[in-house]
């Protein structure tokens, strides 16, 4: 037994562009989470305790896509979802499609343990959320000024592209270029894509992992679109080995059961933590599909790991070691 | 090598006495569809849209639990879902909550093909397939009198069960089967085909009703790609039974990753999942492989299933063979 562990994550892929200002502010609020799970943590909470209290927090903070500050479909309302597993008896819950619910991913355990199902979307799981008397939001409260400028510049930009990987047209370039015009992700630029889903994942002090992810979604989305955050095995898996939540393209974290296969990596494979999280990342994300990842097995590791330029993460270890930050690559 | 096919009607508590008027329309139309299945396989169609037309036929036949025959909300409606995924491009399609589209999985495999998403659900998928013209019913249209009668059965029989108001201790018992019907006939039904074509390209595809009296807004394994769907190089597989379970177990996906990660085949691989990823009692699968191999393990009384290879086997079965 390696000692309780934590991590914790607000998105991966991120503008370059991204003023200092809102970098720090990124990285206090991922501090300030961080150390709200220690301090859990450190009076012995459970792991499934410890994720769902981290990750409320990063929903009611505006900054990140998640809760309050939650990206706006296409006809400016949010539509959020979420997702809760405890690795040690392998129960989950999902929401999807939530529109009053201030903290989706406490409605998402609510599902687990107070319902016969473990998912429930759009206006049935409003009305469960009524009945258990969770805490409510007009759908305003939802949304952020900085939030209705960016799903302008995403009309604009018009798009969620069909083809994510093909860059918008460059009319003075001719295909001549090997130069990619503009990041984008998730079809569209990498500036509007941002802030994105949040997640933590927590190894408690009993070797119990847990895992939870949160999301508004993508800026400018169909209304109805689900993306990976509520998907058991996509966006969100823990067993006795592991606990995993994923951030990035939804799409290609779908096709590659990318949780699920960190965790399946370990159980079949017997790969250690890092060695599956680096392979998930270097071989199951198909098509060029971007995506990042945090992790913690039981015996107290934490492992990320993203293609992307960067990913908001924080770490936190019983040993004393805390880290946060934004590029470069992953940690150990 | 060569072709395979295989298909199911959900799996579950289904009582051996099942009467031959409940048990003999539904043997026919699996008969039925496999037909169609292989007809479409040696006519050279690809796995994807053999997984399609057989699904579509289960779909429109009342006597299973998916499009027309759908099971019923605890509010009275029908609330549909399927996915669809093609196992050599990964790429998959889902909806959910849908009301009036007719044929499930059409719509999710125009998802996978129309839309930057994958999934798509309750309103803004059914707004979606009025957009791209899909046929759309009434509907009254999905709902049988068989179900209707179910459903009152359910409320009458489960009512303390189902009450998720009332505070529930410990680790509560999920989605308990709610008893049997009127026909004393399995209530967790669900349909799906697997394919292998000519060409070795696979595909899967599932479609449900889901559950007896669940919540509105209820989604279960069957739209999930990794937990009732999936299907990659190596393997198709389409899961039915307890949502819940498969869910949990990532079945679809783990029948795949044992293949692939752990160098089993794929009868062990599904062997093992229903084994061991899934509580007795609980699961169903069908799954064919690149080499043209077939299995429909199941740890529930039945399944109803069929399956057919290019070498000439082919069994159409409820129960244990044995």
């Amino acid at each position: 037994m390696g000692g309780w562990a934590i991590a914790v994550h607000g998105g991966a892929g991120i503008d370059p562009d991204l003023p200092l200002s809102r970098q720090e502010e990124a990285k206090c609020l991922l501090s300030r989470c961080l150390q709200i799970g220690i301090d859990a943590l450190r009076s012995s909470k459970p792991a499934l305790d410890v994720v769902e209290l981290v990750v409320r927090e990063l929903e009611t903070d505006p900054l990140f896509n998640s809760g309050r500050g939650a990206a706006l479909t296409e006809k400016g309302v949010v539509e959020m979802e979420a997702s809760i597993m405890d690795g040690s008896n392998r129960r989950c819950g999902a929401v999807s499609g939530l529109t009053t619910v201030k903290n989706p991913v406490s409605l998402a355990r609510l599902v687990m343990e107070k319902s016969p199902h473990s998912y429930l979307a759009f206006s049935g799981a409003e009305e469960f959320a009524r009945q258990q008397g969770v805490e409510l939001a007009d759908n305003e409260y939802f949304i952020t000024e900085e939030n209705r400028g960016m799903l302008a510049l995403a009309k604009e930009a018009n798009k969620i592209l069909f083809d994510y990987r093909i860059p918008a047209p460059e009319p003075e370039t001719c295909g001549a270029s090997t130069e990619k015009p503009l990041q984008v992700m998730n079809g569209l630029p990498i500036s509007i894509y941002t802030p994105e889903t949040v997640g933590c994942v927590v190894v408690d002090g009993q070797g119990r992992c847990a895992a939870a992810t949160s999301t508004g979604g993508l800026m400018n989305k169909m209304s109805g679109r689900i993306g990976d955050s509520p998907l058991i095995g996509s966006g969100t898996y823990a067993c006795n080995l592991c606990g995993v939540s994923c951030t990035g393209e939804g799409e290609a974290i779908i096709r590659a059961t990318l949780a699920r296969d960190v965790a399946a990596l370990m159980e079949y494979k017997g790969l250690g933590l890092k060695e599956s999280v680096d392979l998930v990342i270097r071989e199951r994300l198909d098509d060029g599909g971007l995506a990042g990842l945090i992790a913690v097995s039981r015996d107290g590791e934490v492992a990320c790991g993203f293609n992307t330029n960067g990913l908001f993460r924080g770490i936190a270890k019983e040993d004393g070691t805390m880290e946060v930050s934004i590029w470069g690559q992953g940690l150990n | 090598m060569g072709w395979a096919i295989a298909l199911h009607g959900g799996a579950g508590d289904i009582p051996v006495t099942l009467p031959p008027d409940r048990r003999i329309p539904r043997e026919e139309c699996l008969r039925h569809c496999l037909k169609i299945g292989v007809d479409a396989i040696e006519a050279g169609r690809s796995a994807l849209d053999v997984v399609e037309l057989v699904v579509r036929e289960l779909e429109n036949n009342p006597n299973f639990n998916a499009g027309r025959g759908s099971v019923l909300t605890s509010e009275g409606t029908v609330e549909m879902e399927a996915s669809i995924m093609d196992g050599n491009t990964m790429r998959c399609g889902a909806v959910s909550g849908l009301t009036t589209v007719v044929n499930p999985i059409s719509f999710a495999r125009l998802v996978m093909e129309k839309t930057p998403h994958i999934y798509l659900g309750f309103d803004g998928a059914e707004q979606f397939a009025r957009g791209l013209g899909v046929e759309t019913m009434d509907p009254s249209h999905f709902i049988t009198r068989e179900n209707i009668e179910r459903l009152e059965n359910a409320k009458a029989a489960n009512r303390v069960q189902i009450d998720y108001t009332q505070p529930i201790q410990k680790d509560p018992v999920k989605e308990v089967p709610r008893g049997d019907g009127p026909s004393g006939d399995s209530q967790i039904g669900t349909v799906g085909c697997v394919a292998v074509d000519m060409d070795g390209n696979l595909a899967t595809a599932t479609s449900t009703g889901g559950l007896v009296n669940k919540m509105v807004g209820r989604i279960g394994d069957t739209p999930i790609i990794g937990a009732g769907t999936y299907a990659n190089h190596l393997c198709a597989v389409s899961a039915t039974g307890k949502g819940e379970s498969i869910i949990r177990g990532t079945v679809a996906r783990d029948v795949a990753a044992l293949m692939e990660f752990k160098g089993l085949s794929l009868l062990e691989a599904a062997a093992h999942v229903v084994k061991d990823r899934v509580p007795e009692g609980t699961v169903g699968l069908v799954a064919v492989s690149a080499k043209g191999e077939v299995t429909m393990p199941f740890n529930t009384t039945g399944m109803f299933r069929a399956c057919a290879t290019e070498d000439g086997y082919s069994e159409v079965a409820i129960w244990p063979l044995n």
